[in-house]
């Protein structure tokens, strides 16, 4: 396969590799969504949306290194291939083996929180990426949220990236149970049920500042809670509980 | 390879019979679509169909485990007791300091108490749960030193692991049983035990379908009816009785141990809706198309194995 062939389907550009490595990837992705499936059991919902081949921003609650597995996992297969995750450079190329899923199983858009990789900020890197016609997976919340709150404040990256790019569809999700599955700093994993439910896309409104924006994404993202799991055993709702 | 024994006649008799219900399940499923439903999506209907369609799967399941022999049966149903105690921790309130507990109850006390099934250690399967692991994994949770709602998080993990994985792995627990006279014929019991149980649970249905006007608990669950109730235990006893050939019982036993069968899993039924209502759920998962989780279709299961299994034990082994 070269670059050629993938630009002409319309897949993301990548660099020439060997068929060897290309065929290594697609089995270590097949085996992780296996694992995913065996482990957590996880299912997609998606209400007030339909999986549509058009370009899409996905933005979901980040508890877990696993979260953007499962949603990855969780999208039919012709999705899956356009839509890449943006994970943390730091992380994915700390070693072979990382570099080698980040880059050749998951294509994952690399950013650097702090601004200094290769195509600047991290939004700037997203919003080259919607450009080019890629869909994404991203998680405002800006970093893993490992405390008791049910979701941290939402960072403003995604309103930038919903005015610069109106039409990409914003699809609102809320990955459940994850975090008690692999919380920070345990080696092994429990079988819990997973979901992952998607919501109706979100367009940013005429005029629209972002307080309002990012408090509509926000509520959007809550909503999707199955409703057992609306009240917060702590007493926290979510909405107030920005340091 | 041996010519088939009596007892494999009994069991593929049996599995006979049980083809043949669900052939007509699916004719009138089939049917009912095509003259009441015209093609048309038809919610009732339709759940019917995939109630049916999963009891196919569910029956080829069985019989392949029982294929399988007791290895087999173990292993079927230790992969149930899995994603039934699955079903029942995702649903339940846990916290970061009980992952050491329910890593423990996944991986070793699961494993362990099908082990002693296999090894037929009665005297440690009927404690190691009740017991070792009501005592171990709280010290667990506790070393975490996470007091919020502790005992809450603590009892729900030992009810778990009772409901999920002591009470069922007394189903395979049955092949072990030494009953004078039906030696080596074990397969049949746990096939009496479930026929009658899963037997009770669609003559209920049905009889409730047909004739339910009197809810037994209107808070708990809307499709338990008192005419359900008794049209369906009572004729899951006749069901029963009439199968008493396959069995170590006289037809008056057979009725007898299917009467208290059906009404544990009745209760067994109710306790669980129970469960599911505090927690503000319809159904414990999605796993089994048209009934929901593991759970839900195990419900009754869960609370008929280990009496059945005692009164055998108690009433027919030396």
């Amino acid at each position: 396969m070269t670059p050629t062939d993938s630009d002409a389907s319309g897949l993301p550009h990548r660099p020439a590799r060997t068929a060897l490595r290309r065929g290594l990837a697609i089995a270590a992705g097949q085996l992780i969504i296996g694992a995913a499936g065996l482990l957590t059991g996880v299912r997609a919902i998606w209400s007030g949306t339909a999986p549509k081949a058009e370009q899409t921003l996905y933005f979901a609650n980040h508890t877990s290194h696993g979260d953007f597995v499962l949603l990855w996992a969780t999208l039919p297969p012709d999705l899956r291939a356009r839509t890449r995750p943006v994970a943390g450079q730091d992380y994915w190329e700390a070693s072979k083996l990382r570099h080698f899923i980040g880059h050749d199983v998951f294509n994952a858009l690399m950013i650097r929180r702090d601004g200094t990789g290769e195509g600047g900020n991290p939004v700037d890197q997203m919003k080259a990426a919607l450009d080019g016609g890629d869909s994404l997976i991203m998680f405002p919340e800006g970093t893993r949220n490992t405390g008791d709150d049910v979701l941290l404040p939402l960072k403003s990256g995604l309103f930038h990236l919903a005015r610069a790019c109106p039409r990409v569809r914003l699809v609102p999700v809320w990955i459940e149970n994850l975090k008690r599955v692999l919380p920070k700093g345990v080696l092994v994993p429990i079988p819990l049920a997973c979901t992952v439910r998607f919501g109706a896309p979100l367009a940013l409104a005429e005029g629209e500042d972002k307080a309002s924006f990012l408090a509509r994404a926000r509520a959007a993202m809550l909503d999707l809670r199955p409703e057992y799991d609306r009240v917060d055993p702590n007493g926290r709702d979510g909405a107030g509980a920005a340091p | 390879m041996t010519a088939l024994s009596p007892s494999a006649w009994t069991t593929l008799k049996l599995f006979g019979g049980i083809f043949g219900v669900l052939a007509l399940a699916s004719a009138i499923g089939a049917l009912l679509r095509w003259r009441v439903a015209r093609g048309q999506p038809h919610p009732v209907l339709d759940n019917l169909v995939a109630r049916v369609n999963a009891w196919w799967v569910m029956v080829a399941v069985i019989g392949l485990a029982f294929a399988f022999g007791r290895g087999g049966v173990i292993v079927l149903f230790y992969l149930i007791s899995f994603y039934a105690l699955r079903e029942f921790i995702s649903l339940a309130y846990t916290r970061r300091g009980d992952h050491g507990a329910i890593a423990l109850a996944f991986f070793v006390v699961l494993p362990g108490q099908y082990v002693l099934i296999w090894i037929d250690w009665y005297g440690l399967y009927s404690l190691y749960i009740p017991v070792y692991a009501f005592l171990i994994l709280p010290i667990l949770a506790a070393v975490g030193g996470d007091t919020q709602r502790f005992l809450e998080r603590t009892s729900k993990l030992q009810w778990g692991l009772m409901v999920c994985v002591f009470c069922i792995s007394h189903v395979p627990a049955l092949l072990m049983l030494q009953i004078p006279g039906f030696e080596g014929r074990n397969l049949l019991l746990i096939a009496f035990l479930v026929i009658v149980v899963q037997g009770s649970d669609v003559l209920q249905y049905v009889w409730g379908k047909l004739l339910g006007r009197h809810k037994v608990a209107p808070g708990l669950s809307p499709s338990k009816t008192w005419e359900g109730l008794v049209g369906g235990v009572a004729s899951a006893t006749a069901l029963g009785a009439s199968l008493h050939w396959a069995t170590p019982f006289n037809p008056w036993q057979a009725a007898l141990m299917a009467f208290v069968i059906c009404l544990m899993g009745f209760f067994g039924g109710l306790v669980m809706s129970a469960i599911k209502r505090d927690r503000g759920v319809k159904d414990w998962g999605s796993m089994i198309e048209g009934h929901g989780g593991m759970l839900d279709r195990l419900d009754s299961v869960i609370f008929a194995a280990p009496i059945y299994f005692h009164a055998l034990r108690y009433a027919w082994v030396p």
